[in-house]
C-alpha cells in the first residue's frame, strides 16, 4: 500500500468499506462518476529580514473533497472534519448535482498500481528540527551581504510542506501519495547613490533538506540574487517596439507556460474558449520547436507520481516539430473529448475541484550554439530572467515580464536594461523561432501557477532560443 | 454563539500558561457557495463550510505562529505546543509585540458587514440569477456565441480575535457576487472574452442579472477586430477598473512593510509632492457596508480614516504596530493577517477622491491617445516604480473611440505617472474595497509594432 493510503487507513481509520459507503452516498442521486479526495497538509515557513529570523510558522490543514459528475455537470463539497458523518454530509451535498436513479454502489475497490516513485524522500523536510532550517536562512543572508557592500537589504524565505493524499473513485480505483516540497528564496536590494534595485532568486523541489546543503546551497541562491540586484544598478531604459528577442535557458521557459501551455489545457479546448481550439495537427510553431509537459522528472517541483485524480503522470508531447499534437487532460475533459488521460488533473487542495493543469513544461534542445544565436542578432533583447506572466487564453495574447535583460548590439550583449514586459500572440509567437540552442535547462524550482483562483507548483524550461519578432514594452527608443 | 470566543480565550490562557509572555489568537469560520451556469446548464455547483485558527505567541522579543483547521482537543493542543516550541528558534526583535494596551478597541455601532438576505437566498434562486446573467449577455448580440458562464457566489462567516491583554472582538460578514463572461466571435478576427460583475454584502444591493449580463456583452463586443498600433508616446486614459489597479500598486508602495525596508519608491517621500495637485487618496476602514470595513484590525486596533495623499502630497503610510515601531510612527490600524507569519498590512476602503470631469469629457479632450480597459501581467517594480504591462483598450482620435487595440504594452514610472495625472473623473464607484474614477495620464509609452 502506498504511503498516502496507509496514512489515512492508520491515522484516521478509514477502511475500504468506509470509502465504498461514502461513494454510494455520493451516487445516491445518480451521476456518471464520483470521487473522494483526502488530504493532510503540514507546512513550515521561516522568514529572515534585516538579518533577524523575524517569524516562523507551522500549520496543519486537512479535509476531504467529494465530487459528483453527471454529464458536463460537477457538484463539489468538502469538509475539514474527517468524522464519518461529516464526509457523508459532504457527499450528499455534492450528490445534488445529479438527476436520476441512485447508482449501484461501488464494490471491490482496488489499489492502483503506480509505476514510479519520483521523490523517495527518507527524511521529510517537515521532520527536520527548526534549528537546521534557521541555519539555511542565516547562511543565505550572510552570503548575499558578503557578495557586495552595495547590498543593503536581504530577505530570505524558507518554506516546506508535506502532503498525504488519497483518492478513491467510483471506477473502483484507490491511489495515494506522499508529497514533500521545499523551497528557499532570497530577495536583495542594492543601493548606489540614489538608485535602488532589486534581485530575486530561489529554488527547491520535492527534496530532502540535504538538497540545500549538497546541491543548491543557500550561498548559490544568495549570490545569484545579489548579482542580479547589482547588475540592475547600471540598467538603462528598456527599448520599446518589435525586435528580435533571445531568451536565455531555464526560467525564460515561462514563455511556453503562458504562450502555449494554458491554451492547451483541455477544459478550454473542450469548451472552444481557447485560441488553440481545433488546431490539433496544424502548424503552431516553427519546425525547430518540440514542447512537452512532463510530470515524471524525479524530484522536480512540478512532478507528481499521480495527479490529484489518481491518474499516473506522464511525458506528454504538446507540440512536435512545430505541429500541435495534444492537450493536457483531466478525467472530465478526457471522457467528454474521448481522449486519453495525461495525468494533468490537479488542484490546490481539498477545498477545490481538479482541472487540467501543467506540471513541468519545456522545449526540447536544438542544435545551435547559444553564442551563435546571440551573434546572429544585430539589434535586439537578450532576456535571461523573468518575474511572471499572464495569458488571455481566448484571444491568445500573453505577457511575461523580464527581470534581467540586456541589449544585443551588433551581435554582442552590451548593456543591462530595466524591467520590461514582453507581449505576443500564443498561436503565432513560436512560428518566429528561428534558432534553438543545445543548452536545455529547467528552472531552479520556484514557480507557481494560478488558474481560477487555485495555485499549484510547476516547473518550466527552455534552451536558448531566438524569436525573430516580439514586442518589447520598454520606454526607450 | 460564544463558542469561538471561548475557544480563542482558552487558547490564549493555555499558551500563556505554557510559557508565552504574550499571545494573540484569530479564529475564522464560514460557509461558501458557488454556482456556474454555462450555455444554460449548470456546470459546477460547490458548497462547503470551513474554519481555521491562528495563534501567535511571544516570548519576550521573539515571535512565532501556528495555524490549524483541526479543532479537536488534540489539534488545538498541538497548535499551542508547536508555537511555544517554535518561538525559541526565532530572533530577538524589539519591534515585536502586541499593540500598546491603550491602542486596543473597536469602533461601535453596526457597520453593516453582515446581511441575512444573502443566506436566505435559496439555491434555486442563486442558480436562476447565474443563468439569467449569462443569458442576458448572450442575448445581447448574435456575435456572442460562446461563454465561460454566469456565476453566483455567496459566503458568510465570523471572525474572532483575542489577545493576552484582554482584547476580545468579533464580527460577522456576508458577501455575494454575480458575474458573466461571454465570448464574442466574428469571422476574420480572433474571438474575444470579457466579463462584468457586481459584488455586495447584501443581496438587496447586488445589481440585477440583466444589468450585469448587458455590460459584460458590451465589453466583449467592443474588443472585436482589435489591432496593434505603432510604438508611440501619447496621453493614456484608464477606465475605473484599470485605474483601480494603479491604486493597488500605490497601496503596495505605501505599505509600511515595504517602506521600512526601503523597498518602495515612496519610502523617503513623506511630505513631498508625489502626484498631481488634483489627486487625493484616502484609506478608510469605517465606511458602513464596505468591503474594506471592519470594527478593528487584525491586531485589535480600531480602524480609521487615513488621508494617504492630499492634493498630491504624500501624508501617511499604512502601518501595523510592527512597521509603526520600525518607522517610529503610530499604527494606522491596518494590520491584516494571512495564513502564516506575523501580522501583515492591508488596506481598508482605499480610494482616489473623485474630481469634477465626466469621463466622456476626459475622452473628448484627447486628440490622439489610448483608453485602457484591461491590463495583464505583473510588470510593476515597486522598488523603482518602473511600470510596464500588457494593455487592451480603445484608440482615441479627435476625442472619439476610433478602433479597439490589443497586444501592446504601456510603460512609464509610477512616480512620473502619478505626477502626470492630468484629469480625475467624477465617476468613483465601489466594486470591492479599492476604487478609483477614470484617470488621464499626460503621456506614456505605448509599445506595439
Amino acid at each position: 500500500m502506498d504511503a498516502g493510503c496507509k496514512f489515512f487507513r492508520e491515522r484516521y481509520r478509514i477502511s475500504e468499506g468506509d470509502l465504498e459507503g461514502y461513494l454510494a452516498e455520493a451516487h445516491s442521486a445518480g451521476g456518471d462518476y464520483a470521487d473522494l479526495y483526502f488530504e493532510y497538509h503540514a507546512t513550515t515557513s521561516i522568514t529572515l529580514d534585516e538579518s533577524l529570523v523575524k517569524g516562523a510558522t507551522q500549520g496543519v490543514s486537512m479535509g476531504c473533497g467529494v465530487r459528483v459528475v453527471s454529464g458536463e455537470r460537477t457538484g463539489y463539497a468538502y469538509t475539514d472534519d474527517l468524522a464519518p458523518e461529516k464526509i457523508r454530509q459532504a457527499a450528499r451535498i455534492a450528490a445534488h448535482i445529479a438527476r436520476g436513479p441512485a447508482r449501484v454502489s461501488t464494490v471491490g475497490l482496488a489499489a492502483a498500481v503506480i509505476g514510479h516513485n519520483l521523490y523517495p524522500v527518507v527524511v521529510a523536510p517537515t521532520e527536520v528540527e527548526a534549528a537546521q532550517k534557521m541555519e539555511l536562512v542565516t547562511r543565505a543572508d550572510r552570503a548575499a551581504r558578503a557578495h557586495d557592500p552595495r547590498i543593503v537589504q536581504v530577505r530570505v524565505a524558507y518554506a516546506d510542506e508535506v502532503r498525504y493524499v488519497m483518492m478513491a473513485g467510483s471506477d473502483g480505483r484507490v491511489a495515494g501519495d506522499f508529497r514533500p516540497l521545499a523551497r528557499l528564496s532570497v530577495f536583495c536590494l542594492a543601493r548606489q547613490g540614489h538608485v535602488t534595485q532589486r534581485g530575486t532568486a530561489g529554488g527547491g523541489g520535492r527534496v530532502e533538506l540535504d538538497f540545500f546543503r549538497r546541491q543548491k546551497t543557500p550561498e548559490h541562491f544568495a549570490t545569484e540574487s545579489a548579482r542580479q540586484a547589482i547588475v540592475q544598478l547600471e540598467a538603462a531604459e528598456a527599448p520599446a517596439g518589435e525586435m528580435a528577442v533571445v531568451l536565455g535557458p531555464g526560467w525564460p521557459g515561462i514563455l511556453l507556460h503562458e504562450a502555449v501551455g494554458h491554451g492547451l489545457e483541455a477544459d478550454f479546448n473542450r469548451k472552444k474558449t481557447s485560441a488553440f481550439a481545433g488546431l490539433i495537427g496544424q502548424r503552431v510553431a516553427s519546425h525547430l520547436c518540440t514542447v512537452v509537459d512532463n510530470g515524471t522528472i524525479p524530484g522536480r517541483r512540478g512532478s507528481l507520481n499521480i495527479d490529484d485524480e489518481g491518474s499516473p503522470t506522464s511525458d506528454t508531447v504538446l507540440i512536435e516539430n512545430g505541429v500541435l499534437r495534444g492537450y493536457l487532460q483531466d478525467k472530465l475533459s478526457s471522457r467528454l473529448m474521448r481522449a486519453s488521460l495525461t495525468g494533468n488533473g490537479r488542484r490546490e487542495g481539498y477545498e477545490h475541484m481538479p482541472m487540467p493543469r501543467m506540471t513541468n513544461t519545456y522545449m526540447l534542445a536544438g542544435n545551435d550554439d547559444p553564442q551563435d544565436i546571440i551573434r546572429s542578432v544585430d539589434r535586439g533583447l537578450y532576456a535571461v530572467s523573468f518575474a511572471g506572466g499572464q495569458v488571455d487564453i481566448t484571444n491568445g495574447k500573453f505577457v511575461f515580464s523580464a527581470s534581467e535583460a540586456y541589449l544585443i548590439e551588433g551581435g554582442h550583449v552590451t548593456r543591462p536594461v530595466r524591467n520590461a514586459t514582453l507581449i505576443g500572440n500564443g498561436p503565432e509567437v513560436l512560428k518566429h523561432v528561428s534558432m534553438v540552442g543545445n543548452d536545455l535547462r529547467l528552472d531552479e524550482g520556484i514557480g507557481s501557477c494560478g488558474k481560477d483562483g487555485q495555485t499549484v507548483p510547476v516547473g518550466v524550461g527552455i534552451p536558448t532560443i531566438k524569436i525573430d519578432r516580439l514586442t518589447v514594452g520598454g520606454t526607450g527608443q | 454563539m460564544d463558542d469561538l470566543k471561548d475557544l480563542a480565550t482558552q487558547v490564549i490562557e493555555r499558551a500563556t500558561r505554557a510559557g508565552a509572555s504574550g499571545a494573540e489568537c484569530l479564529v475564522r469560520e464560514g460557509r461558501e457557495f458557488s454556482v456556474t451556469v454555462r450555455l444554460g446548464e449548470i456546470e459546477t455547483l460547490k458548497e462547503a463550510a470551513s474554519k481555521g485558527l491562528w495563534l501567535r505567541v511571544l516570548a519576550g522579543q521573539r515571535a512565532a505562529s501556528c495555524y490549524t483547521s483541526d479543532f479537536s482537543p488534540d489539534g488545538i493542543g498541538r497548535v499551542i505546543d508547536q508555537a511555544v516550541a517554535l518561538v525559541q528558534f526565532t530572533s530577538q526583535d524589539p519591534a515585536h509585540g502586541l499593540p500598546e494596551p491603550e491602542l486596543l478597541g473597536q469602533i461601535p455601532g453596526d457597520l453593516l458587514l453582515y446581511c441575512d438576505d444573502v443566506e436566505a437566498f435559496s439555491v434555486d434562486e442563486r442558480i436562476d440569477w447565474a443563468r439569467r446573467a449569462e443569458r442576458a449577455a448572450l442575448d445581447a448580440d448574435p456575435r456572442l456565441q460562446n461563454s465561460e458562464g454566469g456565476t453566483f457566489d455567496a459566503a458568510s462567516g465570523r471572525l474572532v480575535l483575542a489577545n493576552s491583554l484582554g482584547f476580545v472582538g468579533e464580527y460577522p460578514q456576508s458577501y455575494c457576487s454575480l458575474s458573466a463572461v461571454p465570448i464574442a466571435i466574428a469571422s476574420g478576427c480572433a474571438m474575444q472574452r470579457d466579463y462584468w460583475y457586481s459584488i455586495s454584502r447584501s443581496l438587496a444591493c447586488l445589481e440585477k442579472p440583466e444589468q450585469v449580463g448587458r455590460v459584460a456583452a458590451q465589453r466583449a463586443l467592443r474588443r472585436l477586430n482589435a489591432r496593434k498600433v505603432e510604438t508611440c508616446r501619447v496621453p493614456v486614459a484608464f477606465d475605473p477598473m484599470t485605474a483601480r489597479s494603479l491604486l493597488d500598486n500605490l497601496f503596495e508602495a505605501v505599505n509600511g512593510d515595504a517602506v521600512y525596508r526601503g523597498a518602495s519608491f515612496l519610502a523617503n517621500r513623506l511630505g513631498e509632492q508625489v502626484a498631481a495637485p488634483g489627486v487625493t487618496v484616502i484609506d478608510d476602514g469605517t465606511i458602513p457596508g464596505g468591503f474594506g470595513t471592519s470594527p478593528f484590525d487584525d491586531e485589535g486596533v480600531p480602524t480609521r480614516r487615513t488621508p494617504v495623499i492630499e492634493q498630491g502630497v504624500l501624508r501617511s503610510f499604512l502601518l501595523n504596530c510592527y512597521a509603526g515601531r520600525k518607522l517610529k510612527m503610530p499604527t494606522t490600524g491596518n494590520a491584516a493577517r494571512g495564513l502564516a507569519g506575523n501580522p501583515g498590512i492591508g488596506h481598508g476602503n482605499f480610494y482616489l477622491a473623485p474630481g469634477s470631469a465626466p469621463p466622456e469629457r476626459i475622452i473628448g479632450s484627447i486628440r490622439r491617445g489610448f483608453y485602457v480597459t484591461e491590463l495583464i501581467g505583473s510588470g510593476v517594480n515597486l522598488v523603482t516604480g518602473d511600470y510596464s504591462r500588457g494593455a487592451v483598450g480603445q484608440w482615441i482620435e479627435g476625442g472619439e473611440f476610433a478602433y479597439p487595440v490589443e497586444e501592446v504594452t504601456i510603460a512609464g514610472n509610477l512616480l512620473d505617472m502619478m505626477r502626470g495625472i492630468a484629469e480625475v473623473g467624477n465617476d468613483l464607484e465601489f466594486r470591492g474595497a479599492v476604487a478609483c474614477p477614470t484617470l488621464l495620464i499626460a503621456e506614456m509609452t505605448v509599445a506595439g509594432r
